[in-house]
């Protein structure tokens, strides 16, 4: 089991996702709700929650989970959070930090006409805006 | 004039960030002030003797302490001065604490500026103090007990007891309250309906009591000492007097409607006794769901009563009396799950809370069996509390324990059910709890740590599928259950509502009635003699419920036991000679103490002294300046204020 070493740069990067989200994430009195609401949980490598935990404890490995990509911003979480937190926000907040980076992923020149032509245009607008920079 | 200023280091509160000794040399310069000392601990028995001491040795007559709030440690020092003999209005105090030292504590150099300041703002004002003296006023032995569950009963019996008249005022047809209708206790597991009717019956045998049923508080008016009060009994229908409970009205009674006591869960008739274990005992007709009494439609129950003791032609009798004190018992009602749209209450056959299973539950134990409660049967906690989505923030405290409780009596009447607990946090804070969760852990009730996300009802098969993120192992569980029970939190009843815009009390976030102070007056509110206790001021369980009822009684007899008691004479005064009467005071004063009378053809202000809380109102409100309160005069508001400001005074 590793061990896990909490140290001030952990505070700095929940201080980042607090003020990116404009929400207080130690807040989150980890009850479930969320990960339980989510519709897109069973695609998830961890849970709402969970990202939630690791954001709180201020563990930059939640950049490299999948659930936050995976999030599709359906808002039922913030919907349901019994402490009025907005969980799809901190998401967005988390991919924000990701894309700031500004790496491209996908070229969309590349992408061949038949499948701009098949891809449901909300596809597209995605992945414009998660995949490239 | 010899002022004496003392600055308190409460124990580091204050001298880890106010430099005490510049705070002192700054004293030692102002005007009049003949004496300054520091302490460690100003409230200390030490420290007070050496206040004494030094009143009498250098004949100070104006004493500053520079510490704590008033409100904290006032009275302490109030009385400290008065025992050296010095009026307890010419003691003034520096709030250098939560004022100062506690806010500033990243500003050390300009927290000991403001505590110089707020120094001297406290010694001009004294140099301007005029000794005061107390008052006491004539008290007598009646207090108003509003509502009847356990918590009334119990300040009843306590005050019956100790030889004061009781008014014990109940709403509904029979005393014993939300207590009445559970099955057992926890973590003891006492058959509550075995404990509370001893009680119950206790409160007629009582000639202490008069017991006021079905009765509501219409208005109460006045102050500690004379609250008139205004009560009105609803029409029974019935004389409890003759009624000999013997059902052949019920039996002959052809209206059926869902009864109440069972949560709707059975029914009962438009005439009924209210429950088993009913105080008094005695029916009670029900005039909205009865056929018709005006004009009577039907009378099968007047026909069938052999006592004699049905009367149709019964009124709305209004009721006056005058009491000392009151207290405020008027308790709680649970959450009403249909908020709570995701747990589709009252669409689902098999979605019941709490209350319902306490019910059947009780009902089994009696022989009744009202419904099949099956072998998977699954508890949400925490539904209607610690929930900002219902906008209640606070914890019921009580849920967590008896949903524990019910899965033991679930077990025991059959071991083979499984029995899960949902719960966000488990908190077994009270004495005997911890223990009771462990017993239930081996009997193999499982606590799932996570708040149910959503269920549904199967619409065939009526099996509760839930969903719910088990947030230990992070694995989302889907099951179906036979039963879910909701653990419903509480929420201020409709009573206490009502009582605390009657009598002006202020209440905490949530509703619930504020006590004076959280922790050395936790019975006490802000109005003189009145007194809360039980779940009107929070919730709570059994043991604390009863345990604050005792303390409200206590309090109600500290204030009555010697037939008289103190008043402050911090109360506002006219200055005849600038009113001119134009009643603006009248109109906001809070507690109805001024009255506009003509004196010599000139309409003039008059504040009633013995009602007069000393709030302020009328002060601030007088265009003329004719209202004025004593110890808070306006030269010695003004004096302050140039103080702070930095003028010379």
């Amino acid at each position: 089991m590793k061990k896990l070493i909490i140290t001030s740069e952990n505070v700095k990067f929940l201080q980042k996702i607090n003020e990116l989200a404009d929400q207080d994430i130690t807040l989150c009195e980890q009850c479930g709700t969320c990960s339980a609401s989510c519709p897109m949980v069973a695609e998830m490598d961890i849970t709402p929650s969970q990202l939630m935990r690791m954001v709180q404890l201020g563990l930059k490995e939640v950049m490299e989970t999948k659930a936050m990509w995976v999030c599709a911003s359906c808002y039922t979480c913030t919907v349901r959070c019994p402490r009025g937190l907005d969980v799809a926000k901190v998401a967005e907040a988390l991919r924000q930090v990701y894309l700031r980076k500004a790496l491209d992923y996908i070229e969309i020149k590349k992408i061949p006409k038949y499948e701009f032509v098949s891809l449901p245009q909300i596809a597209i607008v995605s992945a414009c805006r998660k995949f490239t920079g | 004039m010899k002022i004496g200023v003392y600055v308190c280091h409460c124990g580091g509160n204050i001298s880890e960030v106010v430099d005490i000794k510049k705070v002192m040399e700054f004293a030692e310069q102002q005007g009049d002030v003949a004496l300054v000392k520091d302490h460690a601990h100003m409230c200390s028995d030490v420290a007070r003797k050496m206040l004494v001491d030094d009143i009498k040795e250098y004949g100070l007559d104006k004493v500053v302490i520079a510490a704590c709030s008033p409100q904290f440690h006032g009275r302490t020092f109030m009385g400290t001065v008065e025992k050296a003999g010095l009026s307890p209005y010419v003691m003034e105090m520096a709030n250098i604490r939560e004022q100062c030292s506690w806010p500033h504590y990243y500003q050390p150099e300009l927290a000991t500026k403001k505590a110089k300041d707020i120094v001297k703002m406290a010694i001009v004002k004294a140099r301007l103090d005029e000794p005061l003296e107390k008052k006491t006023s004539p008290i007598g032995k009646r207090v108003l007990v509003i509502g009847a569950g356990i918590a009334g009963i119990q300040a009843a019996l306590d005050l019956g007891d100790a030889g004061f008249k009781v008014y014990l005022v109940e709403k509904e047809p029979s005393i014993g309250g939300k207590m009445a209708k559970l099955s057992r206790t926890f973590p003891t597991e006492d058959c509550a309906a075995c404990i509370l009717s001893p009680k119950m019956a206790d409160v007629p045998a009582n000639p202490n009591i008069e017991l006021l049923t079905n009765t509501e508080i219409e208005s109460i008016s006045g102050f500690l000492g004379n609250y008139d009060v205004v009560a009105v009994r609803k029409p029974r229908y019935v004389d409890i007097t003759k009624c000999t409970a013997c059902d052949k009205c019920a039996e002959a009674c052809p209206v059926v409607v869902p009864n109440e006591f069972d949560e709707g869960l059975s029914s009962r008739k438009a005439i009924y006794l209210p429950n088993p274990i009913a105080v008094p005992h005695a029916y009670v007709l029900d005039d909205k769901s009865c056929l018709g009494l005006f004009p009577l439609a039907c009378s099968k129950c007047y026909d069938v009563c052999d006592a004699g003791a049905i009367n149709y032609d019964e009124k709305p009798e209004r009721i006056n009396f005058t009491v000392d004190t009151i207290i405020v018992a008027t308790g709680y009602e649970i959450f009403d799950p249909r908020k709570k749209k995701v747990y589709e209450f009252a669409k689902s056959k098999n979605v019941l809370t709490a209350l319902d299973l306490e019910r059947l539950i009780s009902l089994e134990a009696e022989g009744t069996v009202l419904r099949p409660i099956g072998r998977r049967i699954a508890f949400i906690q925490c539904v209607g509390s610690r929930d900002e989505l219902v906008g209640n923030e606070y914890c019921s405290r009580i849920c967590c324990m008896y949903a524990t409780k019910l899965s033991q009596l679930l077990k025991r009447a059959d071991p083979k059910r499984d029995v899960y607990v949902f719960y966000v946090d488990l908190r077994a804070f009270g004495k005997g709890f911890e223990e009771y969760y462990k017993r239930a852990q081996r009997t193999g009730v499982k606590f799932i740590r996570g708040r149910v996300a959503e269920l549904h009802e199967d619409s065939h098969t009526h099996k509760v599928r839930l969903k719910v993120e088990d947030t230990l192992t992070r694995e989302i569980i889907e099951s179906e259950f036979d039963l879910v029970i909701l653990s419903v939190g509480l929420r201020p009843s409709e009573g206490t509502t009502k009582i605390a815009d009657t009598l002006r009390l202020i209440k905490s976030p949530g509703g619930w009635l504020q006590e004076a102070h959280p922790k050395f007056r936790p019975v006490d509110t802000l109005a003189d003699g009145v007194f809360i206790c039980g779940c009107a001021q929070g919730p709570k369980d059994i043991p604390d419920t009863v345990a604050q009822a005792s303390a409200a009684a206590a309090r109600a007899i500290r204030l009555m036991n010697k037939g008289e008691y103190e008043v402050d004479p911090i109360t506002a005064f006219v200055d005849e000679k600038l009113c001119s009467g134009c009643g603006i005071c009248a109109g906001v004063c809070p507690y109805e103490a001024i009255t506009i009378e003509l004196k010599d053809g000139k309409r003039i202000s008059r504040v009633n002294e013995v009602v007069c809380q000393g709030c302020g109102a009328c002060v601030a409100s007088c265009p003329s300046g004719a209202q004025q309160q004593r110890w808070f005069m306006t030269s010695q508001l003004h004096a302050m204020l140039s103080a702070a400001l930095g003028e010379e005074v």
